[in-house]
């Protein structure tokens, strides 16, 4: 029964395909598996932004959305019904055709995303072996829709805004793959369903995931620091930086162009969350052995929620970096960081087990926190700003 | 010749042509990007996954960028003023490329013949790349390691302001 | 058939066209475009020639190529840079223009 119900959703696809001719039931399978993903997760957003417009709300002290429906629940639907009634405007001077283009393109590589997230035991819609580098080459295509927005849109906030978006995605990419790339060394397979059967073990009724091990930890952070900034959340949502360049690359953006650049950023969150539970946190596998009868889809989406909440909880709390800030963290700090992090998950692996490697390990990673830390404060410099103007 | 080899081909090489033809500048590397996309098809069809992969995640997500990063930095968007398209480098240019591609299709033509039935699809696992990496190449690995080392302090320093300050 | 020919067709009228672009165009960056056609070009070339040859197995083509994407990513940085810094001196991204050694 509870096997059944860890299975609900591939058994549910089997009998379904069932029906069909045998030659069109494997092509059949992989339709429904789409289907779904293009289901789940826009449903999955709709329910996210009621959520972190009541959560933000609370935290400023104010209700939020309270008017549709039962506590505002029916927020969502209400902003679909608006965005897709509302007039399309394009600009008079925009390139009409990189202009329309460019939601699209940004959908569908978000889309892409999760052809190789493993979302619960045997649930993941095209298990490659180099399904890593997929997610991330997929990642890399959005940046340029969102150049692609903010330059067709023939406006200089838009245009900033990308440029921002660009500037900001590139830099941080670096590090979210090198924070990555600790989890992959010590599974050794690029594919993210192993990387989940390698963190699916228990030993004393406690998980093998990686956030348990000093790399995991520090990976984590440092994972979550270049995803928050790769989707353009606060405290690094400067591309979107409303008191200075209207709404960044989709100020021209109205009506449904504008919902899918909305949808995108969201899914973007939910595919880039998912990596990080898949990498760190042991994708769909219990937090303990004795939970193991729980269907695995659940814990995976539980994952995915607590990801979330603290992403509005982060929002509701941080301030927005300034560009030279978000820079100079990124290359000064998140990259050296990764950096040893990545020499540390190798001494791990190869000191073996015993205490030795905690000992050895933590030690590493705070001595290196600290002195860095040290050296930024040294060198910070209080006074009045200079500024430098691009030419 | 596939239905589905045809299309990606014709993908590609439309925006290659569109890349080296069109007046705006940023058409042209967003053609480029079209282009680089088609191939990284044409390599997921030759059952090269991984450089695919790698192909999009280099080309389009950082070779690209960098065009188009330099194209508004150097303000070079607007279209180029030349004096008519039938100038005499264009004829130049074009009658080169065509020669070239003249020997090269008749070198390949002639060679067709001779070439061997269709071998079966070599399975290349991560793994086995790895392996390759870090045993046979691990010489090649390590000096593309320096080289984009190098490349990456020479391109800061060449990009950056000359009174000392950086960017 | 073999379909080999095919691929190599592709990429010889891939090269021809970036040729074309960087002989013709005078602006600097679509001369790296033209190049960078290239040089992906010759990437297809040694897929396909590793895809159909007689050792696949040994991956030979297989690196080149992964080597040659990462060498064309440094060649494109230091490339754009040096634009870049070019255009500072003088201005202008035409290639007709840079016919000076002195800055």
């Amino acid at each position: 029964m509870i096997e059944k119900l860890d299975q609900v959703f591939i058994l549910l696809r089997d009998w379904l395909v069932q029906f069909l001719p045998a030659d069109w039931q494997a092509i059949a399978a992989t339709v429904l598996n789409v289907i779904a993903i293009i289901a789940v997760f826009p449903t999955l957003f709709a329910i996210v932004t009621v959520m972190e417009r009541k959560g933000l709300g609370r935290m400023q002290n104010r209700f939020g959305p309270n008017r549709v429906g039962p506590f505002g629940l029916f927020q969502p639907v209400a902003d679909g019904i608006k965005a897709l009634t509302k007039e399309d405007v394009v600009p008079l001077c925009a390139d009409t055709v990189v202009h329309f283009l460019a939601p699209l393109v940004l959908v569908v590589a978000v889309f892409m995303g999760f052809s190789v997230l493993p979302m619960g035991r045997n649930m993941v819609l095209a298990d490659m072996d180099a399904g890593l580098l997929f997610f991330f080459a997929m990642g890399a295509s959005t940046e340029l829709s969102v150049f692609m927005a903010g330059w067709s849109s023939r406006n200089k906030y838009s245009l900033l805004g990308a440029m921002r978006a660009v500037a900001q995605m590139i830099s941080y990419e670096v590090p979210l793959l090198m924070s990555s790339l600790a989890a992959v060394m010590t599974a050794g397979s690029l594919s993210l369903s192993r990387i989940v059967d390698a963190q699916n073990r228990y030993t004393f009724g406690l998980p093998h995931w990686y956030v348990f091990t000093p790399w995991g930890f520090a990976g984590l952070v440092l994972f979550s620091i270049a995803a928050m900034a790769e989707t353009n959340r606060s405290p690094f949502d400067l591309p979107e930086g409303e008191s200075e360049i209207v709404a960044g690359y989709f100020t021209e953006y109205s009506g449904f162009k504008f919902a899918l650049f909305f949808l995108g950023e969201y899914v973007g969150m939910f595919s880039i969350a998912g990596l990080g539970a898949t990498l760190f946190l042991g994708g769909w596998s219990a937090p303990l052995a004795i939970l193991k009868w729980v269907p695995s889809w659940i814990w995976f989406f539980g994952k995915l929620m607590v990801a979330m909440c603290l992403f509005i909880w982060i929002r509701g709390t941080m301030p927005r970096l300034r560009q030279d800030q978000l820079m100079n963290f990124a290359w000064k700090f998140v990259i050296p960081m990764t950096l040893v992090n990545l020499l540390v998950a190798a001494l791990w692996r190869f000191i073996g087990p015993g205490w030795t490697r905690w000992v050895v390990c933590w030690a590493i990673l705070i001595g290196v926190y600290v002195l860095m830390g040290e050296t930024i404060l040294r060198k910070r410099h209080l006074g009045p700003r200079s500024y430098r103007y691009a030419e | 010749m596939t239905p589905v080899f045809c299309i990606v081909a014709l993908f590609t090489l439309a925006g290659g042509l569109a890349a080296v033809t069109l007046k705006n500048t940023v058409h042209c590397a967003l053609a480029l990007t079209v282009a680089l996309a088609g191939l990284a098809l044409f390599f997921l069809r030759l059952d090269a996954q991984f450089v695919g992969f790698a192909q999009i995640l280099i080309y389009i997500g950082a070779v690209a960028i960098l065009v188009v990063f330099a194209i508004l930095l150097t303000r070079s968007s607007e279209p180029e003023a030349s004096g008519g398209i039938v100038s005499s480098r264009w004829l130049a240019g074009v009658i080169i490329a065509a020669a070239v591609f003249a020997v090269l299709g008749w070198a390949i033509l002639r060679s067709a013949p001779a070439l061997a039935h269709e071998s079966a699809a070599p399975a290349v696992t991560v793994h086995q790349i790895g392996t390759a990496l870090m045993g046979r190449y691990v010489l090649p690995l390590e000096i593309v390691a320096l080289l984009l080392t190098s490349a990456l302090i020479g391109a800061v320093i060449v990009a950056m302001h000359e009174n000392g300050s950086a960017k | 058939m073999n379909p080999l020919p095919g691929y190599l067709l592709v990429a010889a009228l891939l090269f021809a066209i970036g040729l074309a672009g960087a002989l013709t165009r005078r602006n600097a960056i679509l001369v790296l475009i033209g190049i960078e056609l290239m040089l992906n070009a010759a990437n297809l070339n040694l897929i396909a020639f590793w895809r159909y040859g007689p050792h696949p197995e040994a991956l030979t083509g297989f690196l080149f190529a992964i080597f040659s994407i990462a060498v064309a990513a440094a060649e494109a940085a230091v490339g754009l840079g040096l634009v870049i810094s070019i255009h500072r001196h003088l201005r202008t991204t035409d290639i007709d223009a840079m016919n000076r050694m002195k800055g």
